[in-house]
């Protein structure tokens, strides 16, 4: 992506260069714009390196594995944090795509013209909902429906079943886990719907109508025509929600439970990177392990949620869709 | 030109505030927060200096007075006396708080529900997983205890709070005191996490078979369930304010280094058993005398003239030896 932008830039500035200082001036500093941003993103990568660095000497690759966080003894894990954090993003993938899915096929070939306009514009609102708003609601309102419905419910129904009763095992806090994944869900869903949306609206009619005219019901053309032809982009946007779901704070600190103990069971309690970071920061000491292992971990979330941007990115670059 | 009149501008700007209220800032504990808040309105009306205070936790005070970045840094754990001395600080108490478990069993009203400190710590141990436990029962002979698991729930965010807390629960079991220990956050056995006290207080309303701990203030405001707790003399008692004055009264003052006094479990027959100090910490060598001169005037204003206000909010106010003691480490110990 930067090699297409920069290119053209070069090309003119070497073109440019000779006529007018004033050219010249200009493109030094589009040029050192377009550089700071590099730089920022490199300095903040080496300043949670060299923050975390005391951690990673003191417990090595055993942080990424280890499960024991007390800051009593002085020893500090990141496996529950970072488990945390990766289960609650994929379970929050796992439900925003498929109501996305049907929220974007709807909106592009069944719903009528008049009513499109609203749900999308409804969809671009729920994205700018402040994330404390949706911590508060999961907190007031999701929680309680947990603790009182879903999670008895649930544990006296699928607890004793073989295999995968120990997912749903524990006191019903309404927090936890699941909850969390929840609310990361409903979070994430107007950017995938979005997503999915706009690049469905970029298949070519002809390719719909000449399925249409082959006879093909309205499933068999998402299936057959627009699926194959947005895939990637489709991947992209799934990524997008990924990303955004795996640094989302507040509104997982309220409704996690926040326990350092790995827990096997959907309604456990848990942590993620960014709620941990939010809640310890205040009271770690300048120069003490914790707040090392804190950084250490920031490094850690950077590195995840980078490796996911850079794959969505890759898949959304244009005239890959094909 | 230009950039000349604005610097004299802000320079003006700079120097003429304190001709109207000499400000000080501090940073520090978030329990002490809202008496410094009241007390900092009164003392601008009264003495002429503004008080610009941030709770930003305890952790975070201690660290921006060691970077000397504020006047004064609060924190609610105390110093320990080698690092006082390392970083050239002085140590004071200002108010002493009390910490109060709450509870959320059905049919259990406020201060019904009886409890010892080594019960208290086998709950969150996660040893003791029902209300009708046989040892609760045993405590509770006139309750009717529902088959209900015990929820606990602590602070997730670190906190002064959790330090009196598991302080006390260390105090009262030596299980606990070797498992976990005290600190601002510690490892906790069992239980789940909560932001803040109001996080803890809306998620024991919220969970039947709850218990969780909060500030005695923020359990009086909210009118949340608490319980007895037997203190050190064997007596049960309940969180009032004579209560926390009785244990206020029986901590050894005189022989605490750096006011650093443990108010935790002590032996009055009324005492309530987790009482807690909150400090200052202040330079020894001030950067600004005049400002550091002003932090002095403005805590003996409020020794003198604050425990009115301290008590409407729960806080119990310093006892009179302990304020004359700290005002003579003010004159020997600051440089002026």
């Amino acid at each position: 992506m930067s090699q297409t932008l920069a290119a053209p830039i070069a090309r003119a500035s070497t073109r440019k260069s000779s006529t007018s200082p004033g050219d010249r001036i200009f493109a030094a500093a589009a040029k050192s714009a377009g550089v700071f941003v590099l730089v920022l993103l490199g300095a903040i990568i080496v300043s949670l390196f060299i923050g975390g660095w005391p951690s990673f000497r003191a417990f090595g690759l055993r942080f990424l594995v280890d499960a024991d966080w007390d800051p009593v003894q002085n020893t500090f894990g990141g496996a529950v944090p970072i488990y945390g954090t990766l289960i609650t993003a994929v379970l929050a993938i796992l439900m925003a795509v498929p109501l996305a899915f049907g929220i974007a096929f709807y909106l592009t070939e069944l719903a009528p013209i008049w009513f499109r306009r609203p749900v999308g514009t409804a969809i671009e609102l729920l994205a700018a909902v402040p994330s404390i708003i949706y911590g508060m609601w999961g907190f007031f309102m999701i929680v309680p429906f947990m603790a009182s419905f879903v999670q008895p419910t649930a544990i006296d129904w699928l607890s004793d079943l073989p295999l995968v009763g120990f997912l749903f095992e524990g006191p019903p806090f309404g927090t936890g886990i699941l909850t969390a994944a929840l609310i990361l869900a409903v979070m994430i869903l107007p950017f995938i719907a979005a997503t999915m949306r706009d690049v469905f609206l970029t298949v070519p009619p002809v390719f719909k109508e000449s399925a249409y005219g082959l006879g093909c019901t309205t499933w068999e053309v998402m299936r057959s025509i627009v699926i194959p032809y947005t895939r990637t982009s489709v991947v992209g946007g799934i990524m997008l929600g990924l990303g955004r779901a795996l640094g989302e704070t507040m509104a997982v600190t309220f409704v996690i439970g926040n326990t350092n103990r790995l827990s096997t069971s959907l309604f456990g309690p848990g942590n993620t990177i960014a709620s941990i970071v939010a809640l310890e920061f205040p009271e770690s000491q300048a120069g003490s392990l914790k707040l090392s292992s804190l950084l250490a971990l920031g490094f850690i979330l950077f590195v995840i949620s980078f490796i996911v941007l850079a794959i969505s990115r890759t898949l959304l670059r244009p005239g890959k869709t094909s | 030109m230009k950039f000349r009149t604005l610097a004299a501008i802000t320079a003006a700007t700079l120097l003429a505030a304190p001709a109207f209220a000499q400000q000080i800032t501090g940073a520090g504990a978030t329990f002490p927060a809202p008496v410094y808040a009241k007390w900092g309105e009164a003392a601008k009306a009264a003495v002429g200096i503004e008080l610009n205070y941030q709770a930003i936790g305890s952790g975070g005070g201690q660290n921006q007075i060691m970077n000397r970045t504020v006047d004064f840094g609060a924190s609610d754990a105390p110093v320990d006396g080698p690092k006082l001395a390392e970083t050239k600080l002085l140590q004071f108490p200002t108010v002493m708080g009390a910490v109060v478990p709450i509870v959320n069993i059905p049919g259990i009203a406020a201060d019904q529900l009886k409890l010892t400190g080594d019960l208290v710590a086998d709950i969150y141990a996660g040893k003791v997983t029902k209300w009708n436990d046989a040892k609760i029962a045993a405590l509770n002979p006139g309750l009717t205890l529902p088959s209900l698991a015990i929820a606990p729930v602590y602070r997730a965010d670190g906190s002064g709070t959790t330090y009196v807390f598991t302080s006390y629960l260390a105090a009262v079991s030596t299980e606990w005191k070797d498992k976990v220990g005290a600190a601002t956050s510690v490892k906790w056995p069992a239980g789940n996490g909560a932001k803040g006290n109001d996080g803890v207080g809306a998620t024991v309303k919220q969970v039947r078979g709850a218990i969780g701990y909060v500030e005695n203030a923020y359990a009086t405001q909210n009118k949340l369930t608490t319980t007895q707790l037997r203190n050190k003399a064997g007596a049960f008692v309940a969180p009032t304010l004579p209560a926390f004055t009785a244990a206020a009264e029986s901590g050894d003052w005189k022989n605490a280094q750096n006011y650093a006094v443990n108010l935790i479990d002590t032996a009055g027959p009324t005492s309530w058993p987790i009482v807690s100090a909150t400090f200052i910490l202040l330079p020894k060598d001030p950067k600004d005398a005049g400002r550091s001169a002003a932090v002095m005037k403005f805590f003996d204003w409020a020794y003198t003239n604050g425990s009115k206000i301290a008590a409407d909010l729960e806080y119990i106010p310093l006892p009179k030896t302990v304020q004359d003691a700290v005002r003579a480490s003010w004159k020997s110990e600051i440089k002026g």
